[in-house]
């Protein structure tokens, strides 16, 4: 698992990146009532709005984590946003993207560093 | 935070748990551990203790000892009927200023001899000022400032309340009662602002925290944060001053006019006499040129503050905006709050919020959202 600063998480899984927020990020935004998500197969750039999550106090702004394509959304959670608080790094996942260069995996955070990062 | 005002239950706050915030300049709990929805539920379906401390506290004393001379001071400045207002009981009223507009909401209480006022927490200096400024030839204003104030709502507050005052169990909506208890004198009203049944208590401050931690031990009371403070009044369609009033709403506008008693009404037996009466009048008589309505949108996306509503899919300009708008817990969905043009006004309008760009559709309805539960 590797993590950005913007407390999203990132897997691979075969040859797309799943991503989704970390606990902390769950944890912080309280809970989360709805989730705006992109359409499949929207190209997005590293740090473009792809999502939008509500929670009870506030909306906030899912940034891509790479360059990439979403070629699928985790069409759950628009019933079901409470997964994303139950389940955050499991079936509360976000998108599966499609990374042209999966080497930029590589300047994300791993998981010592992330904990190091939330302090 | 060092510049915020604490109220006297801070230590307990922060000892049960609570996420600290900066409001109407005082540190205040949003949350404790149960977390903003679970503690809208649970004050809906057991017993919330919320610390009201930062709001004032007011006493309105005539120099006669008359309460009649009191309401009559106090008649000058909000469009309210207090001379008809009985011995031991409450009523919402709104500090009106010469443009018609808002400049506080409040509750009064006849006591006897005397009227109890409680007002915003954000506005309590300038209501404080205003009083002097326009009465203080009239009655002798006193601004409590050495007493707490508690709410204890929802279905358990009844009995919670009535173990430590067996008194306030027969105690009916906007009734209000003075009590001696194991914690000095209480001053009780059966009200709040969340739309359920419950009580607001005012308790000398070096008796509040083992009062509160009274009630905290009774069975189904757990302490509760402004967060779910919000959406249990947005819930119960209860205005939020500074969000859905301010000094620019008329209460005609903010759909208040129940507020607005018949003496005080044109033909009434003390008609007018308000400031801003001429405009509210008017209003009163040929309506006004926005009103405040309740909107349910028709997804799931929240309509939050500020977003714009309009009339079609497509095109044309603003025809009002949510001033208030949130997830409902115990509707299970989004609502909002917010102001119209009157042609929109009609419960049942599909109307458009744009959110993030995008128009989506949204329905005006009545309010409030979730029926009220308070005893009548």
């Amino acid at each position: 698992m590797k993590y950005t600063e913007e407390h999203e998480w990132l897997r691979i899984e075969g040859d797309l990146v799943v991503v989704g927020i970390t606990d902390h990020a769950s944890e912080q935004l309280g809970d989360i009532v709805f989730v705006d998500l992109p359409a499949a197969g929207t190209t997005v750039s590293k740090d473009d709005e792809a999502a939008v999550i509500e929670s009870v106090k506030a909306a906030s702004d899912i940034l891509a984590p790479l360059d990439g394509e979403i070629v699928e959304v985790n069409e759950v959670l628009a019933d079901n946003p409470g997964l994303v608080n139950e389940d955050p790094t499991g079936d509360g996942w976000f998108f599966k993207m499609k990374i042209e260069d999966l080497s930029a995996l590589d300047d994300l955070m791993d998981e010592a560093a992330y904990k190091k990062f939330i302090g | 935070m060092s510049d915020l005002k604490r109220t006297i239950l801070f230590d307990l706050h922060l000892e049960l748990g609570a996420k600290m915030v900066p409001f109407a300049g005082y540190e205040m709990p949003v949350q404790y551990p149960m977390g903003v929805m679970q503690e809208h539920l649970h004050t809906r379906t057991r017993a919330g203790l919320f610390d009201v401390s930062h709001m004032g506290q007011i006493l309105l004393r005539a120099p006669s000892g008359k309460v009649a001379d009191a309401a009559a001071a106090l008649e000058t400045l909000v469009p309210v009927d207090l001379l008809g207002l009985a011995e031991g009981r409450q009523r919402y009223a709104l500090f009106t200023n010469d443009a018609g507009g808002i400049d506080d909401d409040l509750m009064v209480a006849n006591r006897g001899d005397h009227l109890f006022v409680v007002v915003n927490a954000a506005c309590k200096d300038a209501d404080e000022a205003h009083l002097r400024a326009r009465l203080s030839d009239r009655v002798g204003i006193t601004a409590v400032t050495d007493r707490a104030l508690l709410a204890l709502q929802g279905p358990l507050a009844e009995a919670a309340l009535a173990a430590l005052v067996p008194a306030a169990a027969a105690m009916k909506f906007m009734d209000v009662l003075v009590a001696d208890s194991s914690c000095g004198e209480l001053w009780i009203s059966r009200s709040g602002y969340s739309g359920e049944d419950g009580y607001e208590i005012s308790v000398a401050n070096d008796r509040a925290v083992e009062f509160a931690r009274l009630l905290l031990a009774q069975p189904g009371v757990a302490p509760i944060g402004l967060g779910a403070r919000d959406s249990l009044r947005l819930e119960a369609g209860l205005c939020l001053y500074g969000s859905d009033l301010d000094t620019t709403t008329t209460p005609v506008e903010a759909a208040l006019t129940w507020a607005i008693q018949k003496a005080r009404r044109t033909g009434g037996a003390r008609e007018g006499g308000f400031p801003g009466a001429k405009r509210i009048l008017a209003e009163l008589a040929s309506g006004p040129s926005r009103l405040r309505v309740g909107l349910r949108p028709d997804g799931r996306a929240p309509m939050r503050a500020g977003t714009e509503l309009f009339a079609a899919e497509t095109g044309g300009a603003p025809i009002g905006s949510v001033t208030s708008g949130a997830f409902g817990p115990s509707i299970e969905g989004p609502m909002s709050m917010g102001y119209v043009a009157p042609a929109h006004a009609a419960s049942g309008t599909a109307i458009w919020g744009e959110v993030r760009g995008k128009r989506l559709p949204a329905t005006i309805c009545d309010m409030p959202f979730r029926p009220t539960t308070y005893k009548r």
